[in-house]
């Protein structure tokens, strides 16, 4: 085998796989988005043919593309899903970033015989089941949870509070999941920060804070903007969290797909949010992509 | 450092590591509770566990999703650890930036997107759904966590082992088995074993990509929960979280035992 054989396989064998089970896929959705509910039943009557050409192609979709899109952009509904799904990830993401940064600064700080095993203590609770660490929130977040119990005999409340079911129970579910994903990033990018820069700094008089400020908030930056990507786009399309946590009144816009595929059965209908959400975070994937090759590039 | 710095880390990490664990803890403990009321403490008790052996469809639900995260930990192995060859060795090739989009993407893909498109997929080529539809499903959206931890390993390797063995007249495969893998293997390895836990904790995608016959753990686990909360999944997730902890406290000692071994021999970690 020569060495272009061997370029040709390495290259081929994951491009292939995925250009035909994660490329190909999105045009599915696409042309599915654009299809009418013919019948009760999956997998319904297409509006057009991969064979119609091009010509055909923008016929049929001039006739038809607004159905299915008119319904989900002219329903407050999913608007609301959409706007809910987006404050619940930006809310979410400052808070990961509020508790993040002190942990990640902290562990970066920490000696180097103990760095390795607080990596690990962050990363074992990601290794568990997601699921299940969202099922011990509930038993600690419902009014009789254990959230109310301890607030109750400190005598911090006298009522007991509806947390469960709400956007705060929400929000605590997912700082929680992903905690990880937050610290793991800025911890890299502290570690690596060069500590002579911040004795420079004291030596030249300046104090701890406004170090922190001018050279370590800078320097991290880029560990900063993959933490926030990392989570930001995972929440947005959560459905695990809101359906368990939130109860009937959070509606976020994964939720809603869910619905609408499972229960309602409207295939053509969850396929226009998907396609709809996946425009929405075309943008913050494509920055977060090349915040990933720029990193890449740098520690070569 | 000063004291102030030293008391703001102590706090930061205590109170960041109480509200990762805290919750764990609960469950494992309620896990042990003879009541049937969650909440309730009723004194130590192992009947859950009990329960658990003689509850056929949780069993089966349990060896399912073992055999779909083994299946697919490997195939998203094989194509991860081709995918990051690709991306570190090859600077130029035609759509090089489709392929690193693709490579990342899943990354941060919402599940549900990923979950109904593959579905689709499934649907538009006519198969059906079941075991292997999970498999492809899971092997494609862990492939690329796959690559990133390869990759990192990737960047340390160095080259001139496989440019000796090559001058020596092996050819590109011999190098690739010979050197370059057993090089990388603590990176292949973490990489499977990262694959294989995302499989295992794995609802979104499995629940559109199934079939009949193949409701795996978490599928199981989460139509239970929103049924009503059973100390029975206390006990479940109990074991799941020991198998986890063996797996990675197991996996972080056969990579110390690696890094040793390189620093014994000189060669870069």
């Amino acid at each position: 085998m020569s060495d272009r054989a061997a370029r040709r396989i390495t290259i081929l064998i994951p491009y292939l796989w995925l250009v035909l089970f994660f490329l190909v896929p999105f045009g599915i959705v696409a042309k599915m988005s654009l299809s009418q509910v013919a019948t009760a039943v999956p997998p319904y009557v297409p509006n057009f043919g991969w064979g119609d050409g091009w010509s055909g192609w923008l016929d049929k979709a001039r006739e038809l593309s607004s159905d299915n899109y008119a319904v989900v952009l002219g329903d407050s509904l999913y608007i609301d899903a959409f706007l809910t799904s987006l404050r619940i990830a930006a809310t979410g993401t400052l808070i990961l970033l509020i508790i993040g940064y002190p942990m990640a600064h902290a562990m970066a700080r920490a000696s180097a015989g103990i760095r390795p095993l607080l990596v690990m203590a962050v990363i074992l609770p990601f290794w568990t089941s997601f699921l299940i660490r969202i099922y011990a929130w509930i038993g600690i977040l419902k009014p009789e949870g254990l959230l109310n119990e301890v607030l109750l005999a400190v005598g911090l409340i006298s009522e007991r509070l509806q947390i469960a079911n709400t956007e705060a129970a929400v929000l605590v579910g997912v700082v929680y999941s992903y905690l990880p994903f937050m610290v793991l990033p800025l911890y890299a990018a502290l570690e690596r920060l060069d500590r002579t820069l911040l004795e420079a700094a004291g030596d030249l008089g300046c104090p701890p804070w406004r170090a922190f400020w001018r050279i370590t908030v800078p320097l991290t930056l880029p560990g900063i903007a993959a933490g926030c990507f990392l989570c930001f786009i995972p929440i947005v399309g959560e459905v695990v969290i809101p359906d368990l946590l939130g109860g009937s009144d959070t509606l976020m816009i994964g939720k809603t797909l869910w619905t609408e595929f499972f229960s309602n059965r409207d295939w053509p209908v969850a396929s226009s949010v998907a396609i709809l959400l996946l425009v929405v975070l075309v943008g913050p994937i494509m920055v977060y992509q090349h915040l990933q090759a720029r990193q890449i590039e740098s520690r070569r | 450092m000063t004291r102030g710095s030293r008391l703001i880390d102590a706090t930061a990490l205590t109170f960041g590591f109480a509200f990762l664990y805290l919750p764990i803890v609960i469950l494992i403990v309620f896990s042990f509770n003879a009541s049937q009321l969650v909440t309730v403490w009723g004194g130590f008790s192992t009947r859950w566990y009990g329960a658990i052996l003689e509850n056929r469809q949780l069993l089966d639900a349990g060896w399912m999703t073992v055999k779909v995260g083994l299946a697919s930990a490997t195939l998203a192995t094989v194509i991860g650890t081709f995918a990051a060859l690709a991306l570190n060795r090859y600077a130029r090739f035609r759509g090089r930036i489709l392929f690193s989009g693709m490579v990342y993407a899943p990354l941060v893909m919402p599940e549900v997107i990923t979950g109904l498109s593959l579905l689709l997929l499934f649907v538009a080529l006519g198969i059906d759904r079941g075991f292997w539809t999970v498999t492809v499903a899971h092997a494609t959206f862990t492939a690329g966590f796959v690559a990133v931890v390869v990759q990192s390993r990737l960047v340390t390797l160095d080259r001139s082992l496989e440019e000796a063995a090559a001058d020596l007249g092996a050819a590109p495969f011999q190098v690739f088995r010979r050197i370059t893998l057993p090089l990388i293997a603590p990176g292949v390895i973490a990489g499977f074993l990262l694959a294989f836990t995302l499989s295992l904790d794995d609802l979104v995608i499995a629940s559109f990509t199934t079939g009949p016959g193949a409701t795996t753990l978490p599928m199981r686990i989460y139509s239970q929960v929103r049924l009503g909360v059973t100390p029975e999944i206390n006990a479940i997730c109990t074991i799941m979280i020991g198998i986890v902890a063996v797996l990675v406290i197991g996996s972080s000692l056969a990579t110390k035992r690696a890094a040793l071994a390189d620093q014994r021999t000189g060669q870069p970690d």
